[in-house]
């Protein structure tokens, strides 16, 4: 699959033709969206923590500079450092930077996205220094050499006989006849094996759900444990994070963390929140003596202008996309870039440009379920149309949209033509679908009926309908 | 500070119109207010409770998540609550303890079966023993914070994490943590690490299955210490 959203079509097409990828989708339409909705149905004041979630998002936004400058200075005051990073270049080369004054061979990783977009990896192994992911989905994803298909659950696209054969690849040194039968058994092997690495690292680098202004401190929020051996056992613990993870307070991040975990997974709390505060303190007997924060922009800042700033809001749960029908029907992968699903549909563009990202916008049904489910209620599919129009504006939409869309306006600019032609083809169309309702093939509509049969109109147009209405109830 | 410093301030003072210093006197003095009154969100109506019903809030909630609990009447039964449980995990006597005087100086002497080391934990550790700050009763979630005397390392490199709490510790909400911190720490300051912890380590990662034990502690074992007046004793099916 290639990995860039200009082959979405055809990545797309893939993915719908992909049993083993069909397969291990199911797990997402039943896992997340059930344990969402009972984790919802047991907290009453669901919905008004959502609200003031979105309340802090907007009014920290609204003042992202103020609340940064505070941030570093707290952060600073603690002992730790800022490293302030427009593009992403700049970020990988800080983390190198850092890396190599102090010698380091091998990096163990927490789950970071900004990570993901900056191309870490790859930056630090062509310079000679070992990443090693250590979430689970993340460290399977990485064997693979795969970007990881969806933000808080990296291997959902594989199932459990594809993670055997890679850990049976990869794992030469365990006895080849040993049972990987069991979910609990890959887990074991993976932990057996990534404890080494947690041990033997030089460095540790974490991403961040938040930035609090008030004490300098980054937090993660993960279910497994390796965020917290990576930041706790290395000599250096290096934070990489986008500059919208600031909040203004421990209040503001807890309001949040209330609606995360369980818009994501669930649950009720993560099992580990931790919160980082500058580098070990006199007397300390564990802890990094180093702790850098990589702040990028990455075209955020542009973002903030204009009228996608609303999806800066975002607190990375992922339940836009566990809810998606168009994610359920293709993955992650398909997307292209970082950020998949409905939020990547508007966070692509806003990053690497509309030119390169234009189909994810248009990958949608606008059925709204994204909108319904986020915890800090970002318009989602407005945003998708805001796109959209960008691209018909920047005369970017292929041209036979653009004919169709000429062709629309003039027939609805003009009603007594329009009522005359839509009568006509909903006539013509109910005719030659016959009794079965339905039309296998339709010239100029191949990209509907090549995959479905196409309903067809039962012979009256709604305005017809709706004058005969009138007639028959009126006064 | 920096040329990158400089970059993304000034996108960002454009981003949101920035004007002359006297005109962003309104923004400033808006962040200087929230960052000075923390004010809470929206609080669950389900910890907002008496403290005897946050305490069982609390034990059950953490129970829900995986954690063992055992009530015990007094701190000095620390020791012999640790025994009972290595020895109903099989485990082998050996204890990894926080160096907290607290702590050091239990009756472990009544218990000269168990192997009791202080200090971080080291790789091969199987059990350690911590305090907490606080237990939060709204989703049975443990309050721990790094220093001296509380190693990070001890909350997540062995594989049985024993952890003691006092039910007069126990608060409803996680705020209430916050401000606890607070009147340690002094406002505006934590110590290097603080960590909410809510049932053992565990993944979905394969297949949407959750299974236990994933990089961190595979048990999660409280021992609820009943210091407070409602707490009379161990109870029934603690």
């Amino acid at each position: 699959m290639d990995s860039s959203p200009r082959a979405f079509k055809a990545n797309a097409r893939a993915a719908v033709k992909d049993p083993q990828l069909k397969r291990a989708l199911a797990h997402v339409k039943v896992g997340f969206i059930g344990k969402r909705a009972k984790a919802v149905a047991r907290l009453p004041e669901f919905d008004a923590l959502r609200d003031a979630a979105r309340d802090i998002k907007v009014h920290t936004l609204d003042h992202l500079d103020l609340y940064l400058e505070r941030y570093e200075e707290r952060m600073t005051a603690q002992g730790g450092q800022v490293h302030w990073c427009p593009s992403a270049a700049d970020a990988r080369a800080a983390v190198l930077d850092i890396c190599r004054r102090v010698g380091a061979k091998t990096v163990t990783k927490g789950k970071s996205m900004i990570s993901e977009e900056i191309d870490l990896n790859q930056h630090l192994e062509a310079n000679g220094i070992t990443p090693v992911e250590t979430d689970l989905g993340e460290y399977i994803v990485q064997l693979r050499g795969e970007r990881p298909s969806h933000i808080i659950a990296p291997a959902v696209h594989l199932t459990k006989d594809l993670i055997e054969a890679d850990f049976r690849a990869h794992h030469r040194h365990l006895p080849p006849e040993r049972s990987l039968e069991e979910p609990r058994e890959l887990v074991e092997e993976a932990r057996g094996i990534l404890r080494e690495r947690f041990l033997a690292a030089d460095v540790g680098i974490t991403g961040a759900n938040f930035l609090v202004a008030e004490t300098g401190s980054s937090i993660i929020v993960t279910n497994e444990g390796n965020g917290d051996l990576t930041l706790a056992l290395p000599r250096v613990h290096i934070v990489i994070a986008s500059l919208e993870k600031v909040v203004p307070t421990l209040e503001d991040a807890t309001t949040i963390l209330r609606v995360l975990a369980r818009s994501a997974t669930g649950q009720e709390f993560s099992t580990y929140t931790t919160v980082s505060t500058g580098p070990r303190r006199a007397g300390d007997v564990d802890g990094p003596e180093e702790y850098h924060v990589i702040l990028l922009d990455n075209g955020r800042s542009e973002m903030l202008a204009g009228p996608f700033r609303d999806a800066l809001r975002c607190i990375r749960c992922g339940a836009c996309m566990n809810h998606c029908p168009v994610y359920h029907a293709i993955g992650g992968h398909a997307y292209g870039w970082v950020y998949p699903g409905p939020i990547g549909a508007v966070l692509t563009p806003g990053l690497i440009g509309i030119e390169e990202a234009g189909d994810l916008p248009n990958a949608s049904t606008f059925c709204g379920r994204c909108e319904a489910v986020c915890p800090v209620r970002i318009p989602l599919p407005k945003m998708m149309r805001h796109w959209r129009e960008r691209e018909f504006e920047r005369h970017l939409t292929p041209r036979a949209v653009r004919a169709g869309l000429g062709l629309w306006t003039f027939l609805a600019s003009r009603p007594e033509l329009y009522h005359r032609v839509t009568g006509l083809a909903a006539r013509l169309l109910a005719t030659l679908a016959g009794r079965k309702g339905r039309l296998r093939s339709l010239p100029l509509a191949g990209g509907w009926t090549g995959v479905r049969d196409l309903p067809a109109p039962q012979g009256r147009t709604f305005h017809a309908l709706w004058a005969e209405r009138n007639r028959s109830t009126g006064p | 500070m920096s040329a990158g410093r400089d970059a993304i301030m000034g996108s960002l003072r454009r981003a949101l119109k920035r004007g002359a210093e006297e005109a962003d006197a309104g923004a400033r003095q808006a962040v200087d207010r929230r960052l000075d009154e923390f004010p809470r969100g929206p609080q669950p109506a389900r910890a907002q409770i008496p403290p005897a019903a946050q305490v069982d809030l609390f034990e059950a909630m953490a129970v829900e998540q995986a954690a063992t609990v055992a009530r015990i009447a007094s701190l000095d039964q620390v020791p012999a609550a640790v025994a009972d449980y290595l020895k109903a995990a099989n485990l082998a006597p050996k204890l990894r303890l926080a160096p907290s005087p607290e702590l050091e100086n239990l009756p472990w002497d009544g218990q000269p079966m168990i192997e009791v080391e202080t200090g971080r934990a080291e790789g091969r550790d199987q059990v350690s023993l911590t305090g907490a700050v606080a237990g939060i009763a709204e989703t049975g979630t443990l309050l721990l914070a790094s220093g001296p005397e509380a190693p990070t390392t001890l909350n997540f490199l062995p594989d049985n994490h024993v952890v003691v709490l006092k039910a007069s510790q126990v608060v409803g909400a996680y705020e209430d943590g916050w401000d606890r911190l607070r009147e340690t720490y002094g406002r505006g300051h934590l110590p290097r690490t603080v960590n909410f912890i809510t049932g053992p380590s565990r993944t979905a990662d394969i297949e949407q299955t959750i299974q236990l034990g994933a990089h961190g502690p595979r048990r999660l074992h409280i021992l609820l210490v009943e210091d407070t007046e409602s707490g009379n004793g161990p109870r029934d099916g603690g």
